[in-house]
C-alpha cells in the first residue's frame, strides 16, 4: 500500500466559501487573459518590453513559477522516493500543486508571445536544437508522468504496483525540466550575466526551496479554509528543517554563482551592475532575496520553534518571505542580466542611437501586472476544482508511533 | 553511385554560379539566381566594412535600409526598429573613437538559429540568415541570444510593407542582408548608398568566391569579426577594427 491508514476527502462544493474562492480565480485568470489579449491587440508596446529587456515581468513570474512547480513536488518524493512516512499522506495534494503552478506559469508564458495563435508551431515545427523545444517536451511530460503517478497513488488496488517506479520517474524528471529551464539561461553566450553551467544547478536549489514554500502556504492556506490540522506536528517539525536546509543550499549556489562571475575580469563590470549598482535590481537581490527570502526564513524555521510562538505560523510566514524573495530573485536574475548591455566590443565604452553599451530600462506595464496576477488565478483555480471535484486532502494519518518510525 | 551523382551535381551549379557571376565595379556584383535554382553553399555571401572610410555624421546606409524596408519610427526609441545602426566605439584608454555600422552579423554558427524553438530563425546555405515570419511565434528568444544585438521585435501594427519583405507584429526581424536583391543579382540598399555617398565603406560579395573583390580584399588586409571569440563567424568582416 502506498499510504497506509490514510482516508482522504475533497472539499465541500456547496459552501459558499469554496465558491467564493472559485470565483476569485476565475476572475483572476479572467483578468489575465484580458491583458494578455490587449497586449495582443496593441503589440508589445504597450508594455515596459522592449528591444533590449524582451522578457519582462510575465516572463520573469512564469519562470518562477515553472521552477517552483517543480519543487512543489517534494513532498510527494520524499514520501514516495524516500519512503518518509509522514510525508505520504500529503502526495496527492503535492502533485495536484505541481501541476497547477506549472500551468499557470504556461499560461502566462504562452500568452506573453508575441503570436501566441501559433503555438501549435512549437510541434509541428520544431527545431531540436532550441533548449525551448526540448522544455516543451520536459513540460509536456511533467503533467503525463505527474499525472501517471497521481493515478498510482490514488488508485492503489490497480495500480500500486507501478507506485515507486512511478514517483521514482516523476523525481527523475522534474530534476531533468528544471535542469532545462536554468539552461535557457547557462547556455546563452550573448550575456555574460547568463551564460555559466552553474544556472542549470542553482535553478534546482531553487526549484527545491521556492517550491516547497508553495506548497506550504497552500496547504496552510488549506488547513485554516478546511478546519483540518494540516500538517501533522511531526510533518510540521520536518517541514521546517527542510525548508531551512532547502533555502540555505538555495542561497549558497546564488552565493557562488555571483562568486564566480566576480572573480572573473570579464565578467566584474557585470556583476558590479548586478551586486552593487545604483539600480533596483540590488536591493531586490540583496534585500529581497538574501535577507528577507533567506536569511530570515532560515531563521524563523530554524531557530527552536518557540521562539516565533508557533511553529505553523513561523512555517507560513517564512514560506511566504521565501516565495517574495524568489520573485525578487527571478526579476533581478533575468531583467536584470537583460539590462546589462550586450557587449559587442568588450572593454571599450560604446554607443548607439540603439542602446549599444547603455543600461536598458524598464518599468512593467500595468498589462503585465494583470497578466501576472492572471497566471496565479489559473494556479488557484486548478487547485480548487480539483480538490473539490477529487480526494485529495488526507483526512487521517497514520499514528505518530507509526510517523515517528521512518 | 548516388555520391558521384551529388558530387557532378554540385560542380555543375558551381559552374553554373562562376558563368553568371562577374563583377561589374567595386561594390557591384552580378549574380542573378533564377527562383527555381536552389541555394547552394557554393556561394557564401559577406560584406566587408572599412571602419576607417566610415563617415562619423553619416547615416547614408542606415537611411537606405529604412527606406528599403519601410521601418519607420515611432518616437519610441526603444521599440522603434532599428535592422542597422552606426556604433560608436571608444577606448577606454587612449580615447580613440571609431563610428561604423553594425547589422546582423549573418554568423556561419548563429545562436539565434540554434535557439529558436520553432526554426522560424534560419540560415542559407548561402551564408544569409533570415526569420520566416509564417512560423515566428514571437518567444523573442533569438533576441536574448544574438551576441550582436541585431533582432528586433515588432512592437505593433506595421503599414506600408514591401512585398519583397512582410513584415509582422509580434515576430522578430533583422537585417535580411537584403536578400530580395541578391537573389536579383544586385547589392544590398545599405552597400549602394554608401558607394553612392562616395564613401565606399561596405563592399559586398561571395567570400567564397576566391575571384571576388571582397575575397580579394580579405586576403590582402587585415580583418577581423566582432566577437570572434564567440566562434559564430560571422560574414560580415572589418577592416580596421
Amino acid at each position: 500500500m502506498s499510504t497506509p491508514n490514510v482516508t482522504y476527502h475533497t472539499i465541500d462544493g456547496r459552501n459558499a466559501g469554496t465558491w467564493a474562492v472559485l470565483i476569485i480565480f476565475a476572475v483572476m485568470a479572467a483578468i489575465g487573459f484580458l491583458a494578455a489579449m490587449y497586449m495582443d491587440h496593441n503589440g508589445h508596446w504597450v508594455t515596459g518590453m522592449t528591444n533590449h529587456v524582451v522578457w519582462g515581468l510575465p516572463i520573469v513570474v512564469a519562470i518562477f513559477l515553472i521552477v517552483s512547480s517543480t519543487g512543489c513536488l517534494n513532498v510527494a518524493s520524499i514520501g514516495s522516493v524516500f519512503e518518509k512516512q509522514p510525508y505520504k499522506p500529503f502526495g496527492r495534494l503535492a502533485g495536484i500543486t505541481a501541476l497547477a503552478v506549472q500551468a499557470g506559469g504556461l499560461a502566462m508564458l504562452v500568452l506573453d508571445l508575441g503570436r501566441n495563435d501559433r503555438i501549435i508551431t512549437f510541434v509541428t515545427n520544431l527545431n531540436p536544437t532550441s533548449i525551448f523545444s526540448l522544455n516543451v517536451f520536459l513540460y509536456s511530460g511533467f503533467f503525463i508522468f505527474v499525472i501517471f503517478y497521481l493515478w498510482t497513488m490514488m488508485d492503489g488496488k490497480k495500480m500500486g504496483h507501478l507506485y515507486r517506479p512511478a514517483a521514482l520517474w516523476a523525481f527523475i524528471w522534474r530534476l531533468i525540466l528544471t535542469t532545462g529551464s536554468g539552461s535557457i539561461f547557462g547556455f546563452m553566450v550573448s550575456r555574460s550575466a547568463y551564460h555559466s553551467t552553474l544556472v542549470a544547478p542553482l535553478f534546482i536549489a531553487l526549484s527545491m526551496s521556492f517550491g516547497l514554500a508553495m506548497y506550504v502556504l497552500v496547504m496552510l492556506w488549506l488547513n485554516a479554509s478546511t478546519g483540518r490540522k494540516y500538517p501533522s506536528p511531526e510533518l510540521l517539525r520536518r517541514l521546517r528543517i527542510l525548508l531551512g536546509i532547502l533555502v540555505g543550499v538555495s542561497l549558497y549556489f546564488v552565493v557562488i554563482h555571483h562568486l564566480t562571475n566576480y572573480y572573473t575580469a570579464e565578467r566584474r563590470d557585470v556583476e558590479k551592475f548586478l551586486l552593487f549598482g545604483d539600480n533596483v535590481y540590488v536591493p531586490l537581490l540583496w534585500v529581497g532575496f538574501g535577507l528577507i527570502g533567506s536569511v530570515i526564513p532560515m531563521a524563523l524555521v530554524l531557530l527552536p520553534a518557540r521562539t516565533f510562538g508557533s511553529a505553523k505560523i513561523s512555517l507560513g510566514l517564512a514560506s511566504a518571505l521565501v516565495v517574495f524573495g524568489g520573485h525578487c530573485f527571478m526579476y533581478a536574475f533575468v531583467v536584470g542580466g537583460e539590462a546589462f548591455p550586450v557587449e559587442l566590443f568588450p572593454g571599450k565604452i560604446v554607443s548607439s542611437s540603439f542602446g549599444d553599451g547603455a543600461i536598458a530600462h524598464y518599468a512593467p506595464s500595468l498589462p503585465e501586472w494583470l497578466l501576472v496576477i492572471g497566471g496565479y488565478g489559473v494556479t488557484g483555480l486548478l487547485i480548487t476544482v480539483v480538490i473539490w471535484a477529487l480526494p485529495m486532502l488526507p483526512s487521517s494519518f497514520p499514528s505518530e508511533a507509526d510517523q515517528k518510525l521512518h | 553511385m548516388s555520391e558521384s551523382f551529388e558530387v557532378s551535381r554540385r560542380a555543375l551549379l558551381g559552374g553554373a554560379a562562376a558563368f553568371t557571376a562577374a563583377t561589374l565595379a567595386p561594390g557591384v556584383v552580378l549574380y542573378a539566381r533564377s527562383t527555381s535554382e536552389p541555394v547552394t553553399n557554393a556561394v557564401r555571401w559577406g560584406m566587408l566594412i572599412d571602419v576607417n572610410q566610415c563617415q562619423a555624421g553619416c547615416t547614408a546606409c542606415v537611411d537606405a535600409c529604412n527606406t528599403e524596408f519601410g521601418l519607420i519610427s515611432h518616437g519610441r526609441p526603444d521599440t522603434d526598429p532599428q535592422w542597422i545602426r552606426k556604433v560608436t566605439v571608444k577606448d577606454r584608454d587612449t580615447g580613440y573613437t571609431q563610428s561604423f555600422p553594425v547589422m546582423c552579423q549573418h554568423c556561419a554558427h548563429p545562436p539565434c538559429v540554434d535557439v529558436c524553438p520553432t526554426g522560424a530563425s534560419f540560415r542559407r546555405a548561402d551564408g544569409i540568415v533570415l526569420i520566416n515570419r509564417h512560423i515566428c511565434v514571437g518567444c523573442r528568444y533569438c533576441e536574448m541570444a544574438c551576441p550582436y544585438m541585431a533582432r528586433n521585435f515588432v512592437h505593433e501594427d506595421v503599414t506600408d510593407q514591401k512585398p519583397y519583405a512582410p513584415r509582422g507584429k509580434g515576430t522578430s526581424e533583422a537585417c535580411t542582408m537584403c536578400v530580395h536583391r541578391v537573389d536579383a543579382g544586385r547589392v544590398p540598399a545599405c552597400v549602394e548608398a554608401c558607394t553612392a555617398a562616395g564613401h565606399a565603406t561596405m563592399l559586398f560579395g561571395d567570400l567564397n568566391d576566391p575571384n571576388s573583390e571582397i575575397s580579394k580584399r580579405v586576403a590582402a588586409v587585415k580583418t577581423s569579426q566582432i566577437r570572434s571569440d564567440l566562434r559564430t563567424d560571422p560574414g560580415v568582416r572589418y577592416q580596421g577594427l
